[in-house]
């Protein structure tokens, strides 16, 4: 190969590298066998608990949801995890189908009109809308936020918008209603942004507020559990303009915080606003069904600087774990979850109710994680709860601290009676 | 290659025209920008009564492949525009002088920046290679 | 050809009343549902099948894919490089999969050591003091430098800066980056030698720079010969230079981005630590600056305490803030600690020596039916141009499609925008000299049907799951969900 380029050596093919800066030293350990690495990797891995070793009632935007052994026996197939971007439509009609069809039931689920595929995650998704709602609304330069988002979502919110000469408020007074937020909505409002169930689990009824946001020329961006939308009211019924998700309840990991899978639905009108990757339905030339990307023009290899959003690589692995994960639940199965997680959750909040010291709040209605009010400081609880081999609730001491010690406790279909019973009596016992 | 450039139409280096009535005018994109373009699919248009300097942007145009801002070739007000275009783009491509028009404007400020025929002409010549 | 055959429409498959998963039963009373915020359509017309019927459903559509398991997929500015599979079996190892990001940190040691680890083995990689995870992908990284760079200068109470430099070669995710962080984007033109052009660079730095985003090697494939004259005079300027990172395959262990004068970059963990692309993600973005622009990294990012040995997670001090949920794309992390390790020094060097040699070779065999972009010694990608001599009404798309025929996946075409009819291939290291051969010979193959029988390229492929789209009435009347009543249209040919 060497004789056919025409050169000496190897070497000579970085002649262009500055002589005093070619070939540095890699201070890197050294190379290992498959199998010293293999040993290595299961070292690393033992050393953290999960959901194999602990009983988990931790959520906090993340959830242990069952995930069928199907969904990662599609993953795994190389045709999909191995394959780019579906630029060459004639060779990835898999992945374009498999996105089609994803844009179809999430649409289905969310009551909206069309899906793009994808955001990275939950806080990213929201971040997105807010672009997407100053650029549809235009000439905008307020945000009217929920206390309910999750932390996460409103740091990310900020960390993106930080550059724009523009305001965020609503989310600094925890005494907030719904009410007193949309009244923040005013004519230099780009949009109004909830989440329901809310970070510390509760549902709220929407309907009616969108309206209210429409008339002063503003959008409404509804978060969602996808898994609650198979029950509980969805963000197209209450008029919403945009619906984001975190993707990661479905038939997704837990993954140590990711990879997860941004959801964003949005109405027909504003489909050349959307950012982000888009399948449609066509025909080939012998007329053959066929999907392809499509209104490609929206996106930053074609707009450049006149692009709203940089976003290239997506999460299309995880839209087609969530697409095979609905596809196995179906109609049934995604019902059955949001029951189990229903049930399940409000047994556990009845049981710890009764516990000396402890305080839950059940006349309001919340899906599958709700507030635990503390005798004692929740580090020290989830403490005690560890050495019995159960990841407790989320420690809400940041974020939420006029609440005093309380904890938000996630309960899912993976959390069996048996195992909510062995945490109501370790926490009796203190 | 060859391109319709009607001669009684005034031209802007940024591939619109215009067909001048009065003080008044009707805007479109030239052949050569649709030919450019390809199957134009979207459509982006303002309001009447929105107000646009020349060399401001006053819509949005998308083919399969490409998108361009659309950019006022004077001062103006718009009186009009051609709302069908918004649900099918195909005169633009078939019939930009004619159907394919998109906006009926009143002219507000100066016209300096204005080309005529064979300055456009020109201008397509040095970028079409 | 069975595997070619047509998969219907998942919704169509549906029958009322399956169920393709297994679920537990209730075991615990059942609380009143809220009814005033029930669903009202109780999900009606979601598909409904067995696990068989799913299995087979996706399995037969991926069988419409190609994918690098299966062929040549030369695709520039993406390294489509082998995937290895002991990392698809490390990420999925359950003390990494299935931990929760928000357990406590002394239940996750083991995936807090393994970033600290990825941390510093990306600086050393690059010549960088300090590493974030965060970001979730290339263009979050751009976002995140911008971003930082923004920071920078306020800090030092320097606010008049707003305009990002950025070659007419460059990806579109850099000047959507600038714009999206409010800044004006100038672009600076590409001189003869592809490199960028120092006059015209010269003539648009000003106070007003924020930086340049910069690719070295850049998009023509070619490493930056005046690099360090760049990184001088953006410097000179108050500036800062920023690295895309699409490249970095080519100069592993050949070149640190931190000694040639970039300030903060980003790694496409997916692309150069072949984790894999998923059919466009998820990747991961990770970011490397100097000391200087350390505390304004996105965070959290692990340390280790220097008391204990522990590892923990923190915000730098005057971060940027969080750019996701979390802490980066974990599993993506997992893959590129595997390959790091895999490798080592040695190993990585030979990865970017291999993908030059492999692009040369294919430039040197090609450019005399396929003229380069630059005659020029090219680094990971070659960059020629679909203009072959005598053939009338060719046109890149033509011979890329052409090549789907012979089973190989198209290079990049039509990028970057500087070069017409760009053709733009990276081999990878991993693919073998015979296969290059066989890549090289259709490549001759095409040129020469080009001018005997053009009617084959225009009408290629012909050998694939489907034809050439329609892809006009794809976005004109645009179907982006199952509707029973247009997929009957489509079929029907209206």
């Amino acid at each position: 190969m060497l004789a056919a380029i025409g050169i000496a050596s190897v070497a000579d093919l970085f002649v262009d590298v500055p002589a005093d800066l070619r070939f540095p030293p890699l201070d890197l350990p050294p190379a290992m066998s498959e199998l010293e690495l293999q040993r290595e990797l299961r070292r690393l891995s033992g050393q953290n608990a999960n959901a194999t070793t602990h009983s988990i009632f931790l959520g906090a935007g993340v959830y242990n949801h069952f995930v069928p052994a199907a969904v990662d026996q599609i993953l795994r197939r190389g045709e999909y995890y191995t394959a780019y971007t579906p630029y060459q439509p004639e060779v990835s009609q898999g992945t374009l189908q498999a996105v089609f069809e994803y844009q179809s039931m999430i649409a289905d689920l969310t009551g909206m009109d069309v899906v793009n595929a994808s955001h990275y995650d939950g806080g990213t998704a929201l971040a997105e809308a807010a672009i997407m709602a100053l650029n549809v609304t235009r000439k905008r330069n307020r945000l009217v936020v929920a206390r309910g988002l999750h932390p996460q979502y409103r740091a990310v919110l900020r960390t993106y918008m930080q550059s724009l000469n523009l305001e965020i408020v609503g989310d600094d007074d925890p005494t907030m209603s719904l009410d007193d937020l949309v009244n923040l909505v005013d004519e230099h409002t780009a949009a109004l942004f909830v989440q329901s169930p809310d970070f510390l689990g509760k549902l709220h009824d929407l309907r009616g507020i969108a309206d209210k946001v429409h008339a002063k020329g503003a959008l409404l961006v509804v978060h969602f559990d996808p898994i609650g939308l198979a029950l509980f009211q969805t963000p197209g019924a209450v008029g919403a303009d945009i619906a984001t998700g975190e993707g990661q309840p479905l038939g997704i990991g837990l993954n140590y915080g990711g990879p997860y899978l941004g959801i964003f639905a949005a109405r027909q009108k504003d489909v050349h606003k959307i950012a982000g990757r888009i399948v449609g339905a066509t025909r080939d030339m012998n007329g053959e069904l066929a999907y392809t990307l499509t209104l490609r023009a929206r996106e930053q290899d074609i707009r450049r600087e006149r692009a709203t959003s940089n976003i290239c690589t997506n999460q299309g692995l995880m839209a087609l774990a969530a697409t095979v994960y609905m596809s196995l639940m179906g109609r049934q199965g995604l019902r059955r979850v949001a029951e189990l997680c229903y049930h399940r959750a409000h047994y556990a909040a009845t049981q710890i109710a009764q516990l000396p010291g402890y305080t839950v709040d059940l006349t309001q209605p919340f899906f599958k994680e709700f507030v635990v009010q503390c005798p004692r400081p929740v580090a020290a609880i989830n403490a005690t709860l560890r050495t019995h081999g159960i990841i407790g609730g989320y420690d809400l001491a940041q974020d939420e601290p006029q609440l005093g010690p309380a904890m938000l406790l996630a309960v899912t279909e993976m959390n069996s009676k048996a195992d909510i019973d062995q945490l109501v009596a370790v926490l009796r016992e203190g | 290659m060859e391109y319709n450039l009607p001669a009684d139409l005034q031209y802007v280096e940024t591939d619109e025209w215009l067909r001048m009535e009065g003080d008044e005018a009707v805007v479109g994109i030239t052949d050569y920008a649709q030919s450019a373009l390809g199957d134009i699919v979207f459509l982006e248009l303002p309001e009447v009564g929105d107000t646009f300097k020349a060399g401001q942007p006053y819509g949005v145009i998308e083919s399969v492949k490409a998108s361009s801002d659309l950019y006022a070739p004077v001062d103006c007000e718009v009186l009009a525009v051609n709302s069908s275009l918004i649900d099918n783009q195909e005169p633009i491509n078939s019939d930009p002088y004619g159907e394919g028009w998109m906006l009926r404007i009143k002219i507000t400020g100066g016209t300096d920046k204005l080309l005529d025929v064979a300055a456009y002409t020109k201008s397509v010549q040095e970028r079409d290679h | 050809m069975s595997v070619y055959t047509s998969e219907p429409p998942l919704y169509e498959l549906s029958s009322t009343g399956k169920i393709g998963a297994n679920l537990p039963t209730l075991d615990v009373p059942t609380a009143p549902l809220p009814t005033h915020l029930l669903r009202e359509d109780e999900l009606a017309g979601f598909p409904e099948l067995s696990e068989t019927e799913v299995i087979r459903h996706f399995t037969r559509i991926s069988q419409r894919n190609v994918c690098i398991d299966t062929v040549m997929y030369p695709l520039g500015s993406c390294t489509m490089k082998y995937n290895p599979k002991l990392h698809e079996e490390a990420a999925r190892l359950p003390g990494f999969a299935a931990a929760h990001p928000l357990q406590d940190q002394s239940l996750s040691q083991g995936a807090l050591a393994l970033m600290y680890q990825l941390q510093q083995y990306l600086g050393e990689i690059s010549g960088f003091d300090a590493v974030s995870l965060q970001p979730a992908a290339g263009a979050q990284g751009e976002f995140a430098g911008i971003l930082v760079f923004r920071a920078y200068h306020l800090s030092r109470g320097d606010v008049e800066r707003t305009e990002v430099l950025v070659p007419d070669a460059a990806h579109g995710t850099n000047p959507a980056t600038a714009a999206m962080s409010g800044f004006k984007v100038i672009e600076v033109k590409s001189d003869a030698r592809g490199n960028v052009d120092l006059d015209d660079l010269q003539s648009k730095l000003s106070p007003r720079t924020v930086g340049m985003m910069l690719t070295n090697p850049n998009t023509l494939g070619l490493f930056e010969e005046q690099i360090v004259e760049v990184s001088r005079l953006v410097h000179a300027a108050g500036g800062l230079m920023y690295g895309d990172g699409a490249n970095f395959n080519a100069i592993l262990g050949i070149a640190k981005p931190g000694q040639v004068g970039f300030d903060f970059m980003h790694y496409n963990l997916h692309k150069t630590f072949t984790t894999p692309h998923g059919g466009g993600g998820p990747g991961s973005g990770a970011v490397g600056c100097t000391a200087a622009l350390a505390p304004f990294l996105p965070g959290p990012i692990v340390r280790q305490n220097a008391t204990d040995g522990t590892y923990e997670l923190f915000m730098p001090e005057q971060s940027i803030g969080r750019l996701k949920t979390f802490h980066g794309n974990f599993g993506m992390l997992v893959r590129a600690w595997t390959y790091i390790r895999t490798l080592g020094e040695q190993g990585l060097r030979e990865v970017s020596e291999t993908a030059v040699l492999n692009a040369n070779y294919i430039r040197t065999q090609l450019q005399d039916l396929y003229p380069a972009a630059v005659d020029r010694i090219c680094m990971h990608e070659a960059v020629l141009r679909g203009q072959i001599a005598g053939a009338q009404g060719i046109r890149t798309l033509d011979i890329a499609k052409r090549l789907i025929d012979f089973g190989i996946h198209p290079p990049t075409v039509y990028f970057p925008l500087i070069v017409p009819e760009a053709l733009m291939i990276e081999p990878t290291e991993t693919e073998s000299k015979a296969n290059m051969d066989r890549f090289i010979a259709v490549m001759r193959q095409i040129a020469r049907e080009a001018i005997e029988t053009p009617d084959v390229l225009h009408n290629a492929p012909t050998n694939a799951p489907v034809r050439r789209l329609d892809e006009v009435r794809a976005a004109r009347k645009p179907i982006l969900r199952y509707n029973a009543e247009k997929f009957a249209e489509l079929r029907r040919g209206e």
